[in-house]
């Protein structure tokens, strides 16, 4: 065998590779998503006693509640029940939300936006500072510095952030004024500024409106800065361990041997291997911020998704809550699912063989 | 820990340490005992350790050591005390009720939550991975798919939800958080199972006739056990959370029982100038979960040098 014949041979099997690799992607992708709906057609149908009642309330007259029982099709047996609740899900119908009468997903494109961007505000701080602060303790594993990230660390897995969010309030908002609240514009912006994309930062500085930036800023501020501090938890400590990991290898020795810097060989060497796990971690964390969102939007009255969705359940209104769950739930999976992918393609040594 | 059954401190030790234990029983003091010296090292882990078991004496004594009912206040002479009132050393909330009191009695339910998450979601997980991992195939396929789709679920937006269809309750707040907590579980296990399934202890057990439920139940499930403590462990400080938020978004525990995390939704309303009423049961929180996370670090240390300091 001629080499090129082999290094064809070697190429048609990497693309076959990767094709397997897709097409796993794809019916995992698949199932879960699957698996989503048929849990929250179990929440929704099967769960409440009488899933009419749990739609349109108690209160409601015989008639209305037999009309509803005709018009979601309940008489129908279960298994027909669940196709068309596939195919209404899939076609973004999720029923007409009982407190805001507007339809379900309407709603939720309408305050999807409000979470997104504090997700990623927070997201944006706790990689900011967590990648860094991960790899100093790495570096300086048991010295004074290690332990304080340590802690840190520690005690933003243990605290509710729901307190911490109304104890930063009390400082921050009450007693020194440094912030605003609530919400995410004052009231006096509020009508007079229409957003673009709903990511008002964003809006406002393409706008070229800096008083409404500034505004907006010191809104999402707060609240950003807590979920930020919930993922630099998480990605300090995850980096610690991925840079302890590799400043252990015996490529580092070697780099050290060739007499480059320390500070090179961590901060270009090391690091630069550990991020592709870091990437995966990062993700997770973002797709983490935007379920923990819920707690976070309560506590600061952010008009997202989370606060739609505790406003749906104060008010007994199923379906919204359900299609609020759908939606978070289809981010969620899809960031999983795109992370684990993107770890395969970036790291050479996890392509399938 | 103590070990009453030796005569001189001296011998008890070379008794435990020895690498010729006489028998099954003296082995596994001994590791026990390896354990413990690594455990006990480690100041943080032990500092978690007294937190939890303080947590458990307080919640087996509430009756005796709570100096108010946590339950009916005193709302004509006792309203919103602040703290270091006399005979309220927390200070009182809106219903006159002593805070100190409160938490006491609500470590109880903290305690209840935590253990019945344990004992129905780690179980399930057990059974489920190491079935997974023993069959194979498609058992094995299967299983595994089913729990990473439960895994790939946000788990708080599930529990929300789970709650929003049962009913708001402190009963099916556990039954949300467990349904949602023992994927992790089932994984663990089967990468245990995985790990012990072809080793030659299994297949002598084999030879001898035993049932494939017999080898499960009694040769691979206590091998996947000590990971699975640690998991559990390191899980408890999440579970709390989670139930906390579930209460302060009212859907857990209901008025007037003393949840940490319905008292917290209570004291949201004085918080600019009752601020104790909210902050004191966050406290609490925070103290049993960063108790159960240095604990379960700890516990992770000592079981698993491998990974120490991680």
């Amino acid at each position: 065998m001629t080499a090129i014949e082999a290094s064809k041979l070697a190429r048609r099997r990497r693309i076959r590779g990767l094709a397997l690799t897709f097409g796993r992607f794809a019916i995992m992708l698949a199932t879960t998503f699957l698996g989503l709906l048929a849990v929250t057609f179990f929440i929704g149908r099967v769960v409440p006693i009488d899933p009419v009642l749990a739609i349109v309330g108690d209160r409601a007259p015989a008639a209305v509640v037999e009309r509803v029982r005709e018009q979601m099709g309940f008489n129908l047996p279960l298994w027909q029940q669940f196709f068309i609740y596939l195919r209404q899900a899939l076609t973004g119908d999720f029923g007409v939300s009982v407190l805001t009468t507007n339809p379900v997903f309407d709603d939720i494109l309408r305050v999807f936006p409000a979470t997104l961007e504090l997700a990623t505000v927070g997201t944006l701080i706790g990689a900011g500072l967590g990648v860094p602060l991960g790899v100093i303790a790495a570096v300086r594993r048991g010295s004074f510095a290690d332990q304080i990230v340590r802690i840190v660390g520690l005690i933003g897995y243990s605290v509710p952030i729901f307190w911490l969010g109304l104890l930063s309030l009390l400082l921050f908002y009450a007693r020194l004024k440094w912030v605003a609240y609530p919400g995410r514009l004052d009231v006096a912006y509020e009508y007079t500024f229409t957003p673009i994309t709903g990511l008002y930062l964003f809006d406002a500085a393409w706008t070229r409106q800096w008083d409404i930036l500034w505004d907006a800023f010191r809104h999402i501020i707060l609240p950003g800065s807590l979920l930020g501090y919930f993922s630099l938890a998480y990605i300090s400590r995850m980096t610690r361990s991925f840079m302890l990991n590799e400043l252990g290898q015996e490529y580092i020795v070697a780099a050290r041997a060739k007499g480059l810097s320390e500070r090179r060989i961590v901060w270009f060497h090391a690091l630069r291997n550990a991020a592709v796990p870091l990437v995966t971690v990062i993700a997770l964390s973002y797709a983490g911020l935007l379920e923990g969102s819920v707690l976070t939007e309560t506590v600061f009255s952010w008009p997202g998704i989370g606060l739609y969705i505790t406003n749906s359940l104060q008010n007994a209104d199923m379906n919204a809550v359900l299609g609020g769950t759908i939606v978070i739930g289809t981010v969620f999976i899809a960031i999983n699912m795109f992370s684990d992918l993107l770890y395969r393609l970036l790291d050479p040594r996890t392509r399938m063989r | 820990m103590t070990d009453s059954s030796s005569s001189t401190p001296e011998s008890w030790r070379d008794w435990l340490l020895t690498a010729e234990p006489h028998s099954r029983h003296q082995a596994r003091l001994g590791r026990a005992y390896v354990t413990w010296r690594r455990f006990s090292e480690n100041r943080l882990a032990v500092t978690g350790l007294v937190i939890i078991l303080a947590l458990v004496l307080i919640a087996i004594f509430a009756d005796l050591l709570a100096p108010h009912s946590a339950t009916v206040g005193n709302l004509a002479g006792a309203r919103l005390l602040p703290p270091g009132s006399s005979g309220f050393l927390l200070g009182s909330d809106d219903q006159g009720r002593d805070i100190l009191s409160r938490l006491i009695v609500g470590s109880r339910i903290t305690l209840a939550v935590v253990a019945l998450v344990a004992i129905i979601a780690a179980p399930v997980g057990l059974l489920i991975g190491t079935v997974a991992g023993f069959a194979g195939g498609y058992v094995d396929a299967v299983l595994m798919r089913i729990t990473d789709i439960f895994l790939a679920f946000p788990k708080l937006i599930l529990a929300l939800a789970f709650v929003a269809a049962l009913g708001p309750g402190i009963e099916n707040a556990v039954i949300a958080i467990a349904l949602t907590s023992w994927p992790p579980y089932a994984r663990l296990a089967r990468a245990e199972t995985l790990g012990v399934r072809n080793s030659d202890y299994i297949a002598a057990v084999r030879l001898m006739g035993a049932s494939p439920t017999r080898i499960v139940v009694r040769h691979i499930m206590p091998m996947c056990l000590s990971s699975l403590i640690v998991r559990v462990t390191l899980d408890m400080a999440g579970i709390i959370l989670t139930a906390a938020g579930l209460g302060f978004l009212g859907l857990g525990a209901q008025p007037p029982m003393p949840e940490w995390g319905t008292m917290i939704a209570s004291g949201r309303r004085f918080i600019l100038d009752q601020w104790w009423v909210a902050t004191m049961p966050g406290l609490a929180i925070l103290v049993v979960s960063l108790g159960f996370n240095l604990l379960g670090d700890g516990l992770r240390d000592a079981l698993d040098p491998r990974e120490a300091g991680r």
